[in-house]
């Protein structure tokens, strides 16, 4: 069974069509690329995976785990293993970093029917999951991503993601504003949390973050579809030939695998 | 757009039950008569009908301010009672004597005043309409020489310590309502803490209205001799009911020099339903002074009543004191607030901070207030002022109107300000990382008050909490 299947997926912001019947199946293990050019639908699908209710779906299906998830409102999907790395992750003022990780975390494990961690515990768990991202305890009391550098932001939604372990990861553009640095470390954090069991969407515009996390399959994304699908080889050939290539020749519009 | 968080934060009120019990309710309206009435029968002292008739021929000659930012009709004083009473056989004297019909209302609301039951550290005094119906702990105060009772009973009992401090810090002259309470105030809590006493548990007083068309009008007087310590907490509900209720205290702070008072409030008074009909008005005048090296915190939560006005102040008159003032206020549906606080800096050295929130939701208004003066005298004065207001929808307001007086060049007062909105893309990231959409709120709204709430004892930090639906960070497990 597939980790997830979407179907024929259409959705809309502001009653304006951007996604106009996506076809895509991820399954457990796989790391899958979404490019696109500019204004292609690829945020938009990120998220509408994970529920914004900004976004209205139209048409189509998503099955998640044998759920459909567009029933679920978007803590459940967080719950069960959706996480969505922001591409512009939010400020929560006076809000700790450190409280913040460890109330997600226990609603994760409630959900499954686990015991809540206290701090102390938590604190030990945090450990290894800070180095993951070369990041310091300090940042733990620092409030949720304010005053925080782009590189911070972003290494701060791979430490969540690192804490929650989703079964399915989204990353919305994460390579946007950082450093190479920065880059290669947020990278490193997602190589180290592949799993057999687990899949990750990239969302990206350009190839370069795919030189660090490289993809089983790449998906090129053309005004709200899938117009080409391939291997990773084909990222390679798009930062080469540019988005046009695919633009101009004729969709093939196919799932992948 | 904001509506699901509107939702989020107004919940439906929960102490607006009525107990129904017996009382002696004077007939409505206001005359020398009636002030005459009410010290009579509470049997007091000569001083105290005289003062009262003063403050109430003052009263006449002035005028209801009008200059807070809030709107509301007419109040007609001669339409409320000014004594309300709950029927007792017999003077109460302790917790086993009070009605058991009393004691059930206050375990309702969560004030347990059966000794055996009380929360560990803490010491109440509970008011309902106009009198004290018992205060617990009082043998064990009295081991350190503190005084604490209501303030009927302190004018029996200690009516020296009354006429010396009464009206030394808010005068009856001060202003209208001020005026108002010292005719007809007609109970309230009294502390008196002896010189170098550190008071071992909080003093809480509970506030409790009950009866229709009833003014509450009561009193608190603390006084911190020289090098003592106390920390003092009130809070306050009222049932449902769709006429509005007047509420008019007037609290004094004594600090004499080296003592430190804390006090904290937790306001609920009953807001008013979301059309705006009912609510209490609650128009008070709270201020303390500080004498050389003492220090006056104040620390409120203000989420009840229709109409607030309330500028909890500090009289910083000895050299080194320090005056607090950490606040916040929350307004939904048709509620206004204009609250904030005055510190006035005469000593040398003197210190003052003030941390205000406002949270603004529905078409609620709020206002901050404050004024920062320093007179000529004060050399080396500083101020701290933050002042931020969080908008929850686009159909409230907040205000800001800060005044500040500098007579002393060597004076440092600063002052900061900012404005937010509780936006759906905080919620939709929390919601993302697993949190329901009343967690999220919680979380964003106790990380805004996060700087006030750690002001809170622990106690009062728990009714604040469940109050507004708030895990309180770092405080709490």
């Amino acid at each position: 069974m597939s980790l997830i299947e979407i179907k024929d997926l259409h959705a809309t912001v502001s009653d304006k069509e951007i996604l106009k019947g996506i076809d895509l199946t991820v399954d457990a293990g796989e790391i899958h690329a979404v490019m696109g050019p500019n204004g292609s639908g690829k945020s938009t699908l990120a998220q509408v995976l994970a529920g914004n209710p900004a976004y209205e779906v139209t048409g189509g299906s998503v099955t998640y785990d044998g759920k459909d998830l567009l029933a679920l409102p978007p803590e459940e999907r967080a719950q069960h293993g959706i996480f969505l790395a922001f591409q512009y992750p939010v400020e929560i003022p006076g809000v700790s970093n450190a409280y913040f990780l460890r109330a997600a975390y226990n609603e994760v494990r409630k959900a499954h029917g686990e015991e809540e961690v206290d701090p102390l515990e938590f604190a030990d768990f945090m450990e290894e999951k800070l180095a993951l991202v070369d990041m310091d305890a300090s940042m733990l009391n620092r409030s949720v991503n304010q005053g925080f550098s782009g590189g911070e932001k972003k290494r701060n939604e791979i430490l969540q993601m690192a804490v929650l372990q989703p079964r399915l990861a989204i990353l919305d553009e994460t390579e946007s504003g950082l450093d190479i640095d920065a880059l290669r470390i947020v990278a490193d954090g997602v190589n180290k949390l592949k799993r057999p069991d687990n899949a990750t969407i990239v969302v990206t515009h350009y190839q370069r973050l795919l030189n660090y996390i490289v993809p089983d399959f790449v998906h090129v994304l053309v005004n709200g579809r899938i117009a080409k699908s391939g291997g990773k080889e084909l990222a390679l050939e798009l930062e080469d030939k540019g988005y046009d290539w695919v633009t101009s020749g004729a969709p093939v519009g196919a799932g992948a695998a | 757009m904001s509506s699901s968080i509107e939702t989020l934060i107004s919940r439906e009120y929960q102490h607006g039950f009525v107990t129904d019990i017996e009382s002696d309710t004077m007939p409505a309206g206001l005359s020398e008569d009636v002030v005459r009435a009410i010290s009579e029968k509470k049997s007091e002292p000569a001083f105290m009908v005289e003062w009262r008739l003063k403050a109430y021929r003052r009263w006449l000659s002035m005028k209801e301010p009008h200059w807070p930012n809030v709107t509301y009709g007419p109040i007609d004083y001669q339409a409320t009672s000014y004594y309300s009473a709950p029927k007792t056989k017999t003077p109460l004297g302790s917790i086993d004597d009070v009605d058991p019909e009393l004691l059930k209302t206050y375990a309702k609301l969560g004030i347990p005043l059966y000794e055996q039951k009380m929360l560990a550290g803490v010491a109440v005094d509970a008011i309902f309409d106009s009198v004290s119906v018992g205060t617990t702990m009082r043998e064990e105060l009295a081991k350190h020489g503190i005084i604490f009772c209501s303030f009927g009973e302190a004018l029996r009992e200690h009516p020296e310590l009354v006429e010396k401090y009464l009206g030394s810090v808010v005068p009856y002259s001060d202003n209208f309502f001020a005026a108002l309470n010292s005719a007809v105030f007609s109970d309230g809590s009294f502390v008196y803490v002896p010189k170098g006493v550190r008071c071992p548990v909080e003093l809480s007083t509970y506030f409790r209205i009950n009866s229709a068309d009833t003014g509450q009008f009561e009193r608190t007087l603390i006084i911190a001799d020289e090098g003592a310590y106390v920390s003092y907490l009130e809070g306050c509900t009222a049932p449902k009911r769709s006429t509005n209720q007047l509420h008019a205290a007037v609290v004094e702070l004594v600090a004499l020099k080296g003592a430190t008072i804390k006090y904290s409030t937790v306001q609920n008074w009953y807001a008013g339903d979301k059309e705006g009909r009912g609510g209490i008005y609650n128009f008070v005048t709270k201020r303390g002074k500080a004498a050389e090296n003492a220090k006056i915190s104040w620390t409120q939560v203000e989420t009840g009543s229709a109409i607030t006005w309330k500028y909890p102040s500090v009289i910083l008159q000895g050299d080194n004191s320090v005056g607090e003032f950490y606040s916040v206020a929350v307004v939904n549906n048709k509620q206004q607030a204009d609250t904030g606080t005055k510190m006035i800096h005469i000593g040398r050295n003197t210190k003052s901070t003030i941390v205000s929130k406002g949270i603004s939701a529905g078409e609620g208004n709020n206002s901050y207030r404050g004024r920062v003066q320093v007179l000529p005298r004060a050399t080396g004065a500083r101020n701290y002022t933050q002042c931020d207001s969080m908008l929850v929808g686009n159909r409230c307001g907040a205000h800001t109107f800060p005044y500040i007086e500098v007579g002393n060049n060597s004076a440092i007062v600063e002052h900061e300000a900012s404005t937010s909105k509780i936006g759906e893309d905080q919620i939709f990231y929390l919601k993302q990382r697993g949190l329901s959409a009343e967690q999220a709120v919680s979380m964003i709204v106790s990380g805004f008050c996060k700087e006030v709430f750690k002001e809170l004892p622990m106690e009062f930090a728990l009714e604040a909490q469940a109050l507004l639906g708030i895990t309180l960070e770092g405080s709490v497990g």
